[in-house]
């Protein structure tokens, strides 16, 4: 079989946060009774114009700096024209050859290996509204009904270059974009619910070729999962495809995640003409190199800067810096955590292991959980003091997680105290060795592994409670 | 190019427009009419010329970001043909 390359290019689309939609000036915000925040502009009524918001422009250029962009001083609109009920228009105003941002990069690492990942452009374009069908899909309904409220929001479109080459290395991508989506604060980047959307561009060529092969583009990739999934099952296809002789058509297909495969879009969405024509309604927009300089100087401290800070700062090691990065929430936890824990790394560990295995189990973001970084800072420095083992850490971890007490009450309540007392540790070993003669006899005849017996015999006397660092060199002082 | 009557009662369709069949032919004439003129302008010799889609100097007309009171939920729906669950009602979407 002959071996493929793959290559992938991603199109994000990302809703930005504005509060009105971008050139009329209903609310773009979210609601759930259909046609509320529209207006005879974004109802495409005659006799209205379009007037651009400013801060669509604004974030644009935010968004664009943040990926290492260069900012376009000559900017117009475009009508992209089509028929779908989407748009009262019958065009969506858009951005075709004067794009506000081009030449920019993200960086990613898979496997510990680093590369760069060219970002072709960035354009700013209008939302359109949603449709629910009548029937299961939209081939058997008899009719639709059209929701405008979210016609018009302001949009960017982030269009990669194909440089990816396997589904890890786009879904590492689609994580850092979104990271620095969410830093710079432009877009709330919620992907179930369609504020951040990605779209797959496709194609696999013998390796070694140079030329790409006929590329397929999958549409509806609303979580990272899906967006892995479907690459590899589209690599999979395409390679069936070739090798049994057949020809690949250059197609959109939709990705239904319920099944796990990719299917054939045939129609009128997928219209290839879109005769573009420049929008006369809308004059140019000229950004000059202050307004540039301006948004750079306010940018604020980027998922790749944080990293590198908290590695320096809290000497975490890059892995560990590298999750914690990757949502703002995450990062903010972290740094406001570190405020008082005594050690940073053991607030990285509660983070990337007992704290991310809950959020998981409970499907939620860190964003809604109910322990404080304030507790966990206070549980991790139980554990640094020696009041706690790392084993009654996650007893009194669990109980946090029912109810919120600090550590230290719960401690208390549940008489956990990790037992330091000489004395009562003394006793319980001269106990130990007392009903364990060869156990003792074992470990005199240099027997090492005798003495892990032991210590776990005093530890279930102490219920847990006695420091194993204790109970170890003391048992050891006493077989001497 | 040139389009049929056909054509015409298509694009009329998709724009929603009503062209009585008595005036097909009609219609047919003068929009062939006006896409011959185009193959006019297409004969052009436009090489080195910048397209003119603004005619004004003005650039940056920008607003602020604020949201007004737009239509009512009912308001907007006046000019609906139909509608369904609050939505404006479509025909089926694809052929």
């Amino acid at each position: 079989m002959t071996k493929y390359t793959t290559v992938i290019g991603l199109e994000v689309h990302a809703e930005l946060k504005t509060k009105s939609k971008a050139f009329c000036t209903c609310s773009a915000e979210f609601t759930n009774v259909p046609n509320t925040h529209v207006c005879p502009g974004c109802l495409g009524l005659p006799g209205t114009l379009p007037v651009l918001n400013k801060q669509v422009v604004e974030f644009a250029i935010r968004a664009g700096l943040a990926v290492n962009c260069e900012i376009q001083k000559y900017n117009k609109f475009d009508r992209k024209s089509y028929f779908y009920p989407d748009l009262c228009t019958n065009y969506q105003i858009s951005q075709l050859d004067k794009p506000i941002c081009l030449a920019g990069h993200i960086d990613i690492n898979v496997d510990g290996e680093e590369k760069r990942i060219g970002v072709t452009r960035i354009h700013m374009e209008q939302d359109a509204g949603k449709l629910v069908h009548s029937g299961a899909t939209i081939s058997t309904s008899d009719f639709s009904a059209v929701d405008y409220n979210r016609a018009g929001v302001a949009l960017i479109e982030i269009v990669s270059e194909p440089d990816m080459r396997s589904a890890e290395e786009a879904r590492a991508y689609m994580e850092n974009l979104k990271a620095i989506l969410e830093y710079t604060d432009v877009c709330d980047c919620k992907m179930q619910e369609g504020s951040l959307r990605c779209d797959a561009n496709v194609s696999i060529m013998p390796e070694g070729a140079t030329e790409f092969g006929t590329r397929v583009e999958i549409k509806n990739l609303n979580s990272f999962r899906a967006l892995v999934r479907a690459i590899e099952y589209e690599v999979e296809r395409q390679k069936e495809v070739l090798e049994e002789g057949g020809r690949l058509i250059q197609e959109t297909r939709t990705w239904d995640d319920a099944n796990g495969v990719t299917l054939s879009m045939r129609n009128k969405e997928t219209a290839e003409d879109y005769r573009y024509f420049p929008d006369a309604d809308l004059v140019p927009v000229i950004i000059d190199d202050a307004w540039i300089e301006r948004v750079r100087a306010e940018l604020p401290e980027l998922p790749a800067q944080r990293q590198a800070r908290l590695m320096e700062q809290h000497g975490l090691p890059k892995y560990d810096a590298s999750i914690i990065v990757s949502t703002k929430a995450m990062a903010e936890y972290f740094d406001e955590a570190v405020k008082t824990a005594k050690d940073a790394k053991g607030v990285s560990n509660w983070l990337l292991g007992d704290v991310s295995a809950y959020l998981n189990n409970e499907g939620i973001t860190i964003s809604e959980f109910k322990v404080t970084p304030a507790h966990l800072a206070e549980l991790v420095n139980l554990t640094k003091d020696g009041v706690l083992s790392s084993k009654l850490a996650k007893k009194v971890f669990t109980e946090m997680l029912k109810e919120d007490k600090a550590p230290g009450a719960l401690v208390k309540e549940l008489g956990l105290e990790q037992v330091s007392d000489e004395g009562a540790i003394m006793k319980l070993v001269e106990e130990t060795i007392a009903e364990n003669p060869q156990s003792v006899a074992d470990f005199k005849a240099g027997k090492d592994r005798a003495i892990g017996f032991l210590v776990g015999q005093i530890m279930k006397k102490s219920k847990g409670k006695a420091n194993p660092g204790m109970v170890q060199k003391m048992l050891k002082e006493k077989m001497q | 190019m040139k389009v049929t009557t056909q054509d015409v009662k298509y694009i009329a369709q998709l724009s929603r427009l009503n062209v009585p069949e008595a005036d097909l032919l009609e219609a047919t004439e003068q929009f062939n009419q006006i896409l011959s003129y185009a193959d006019i302008l297409q004969k052009l010799d436009t090489t080195g010329i910048e397209p003119t889609p603004y005619v004004l100097p003005i650039t940056n007309a920008l607003r602020k970001d604020l949201v007004k009171e737009g239509a009512t939920h009912e308001e907007a729906l006046l000019n609906a043909p139909a509608v369904h669950n609050d939505g404006f009602k479509v025909p089926r979407v694809v052929e």
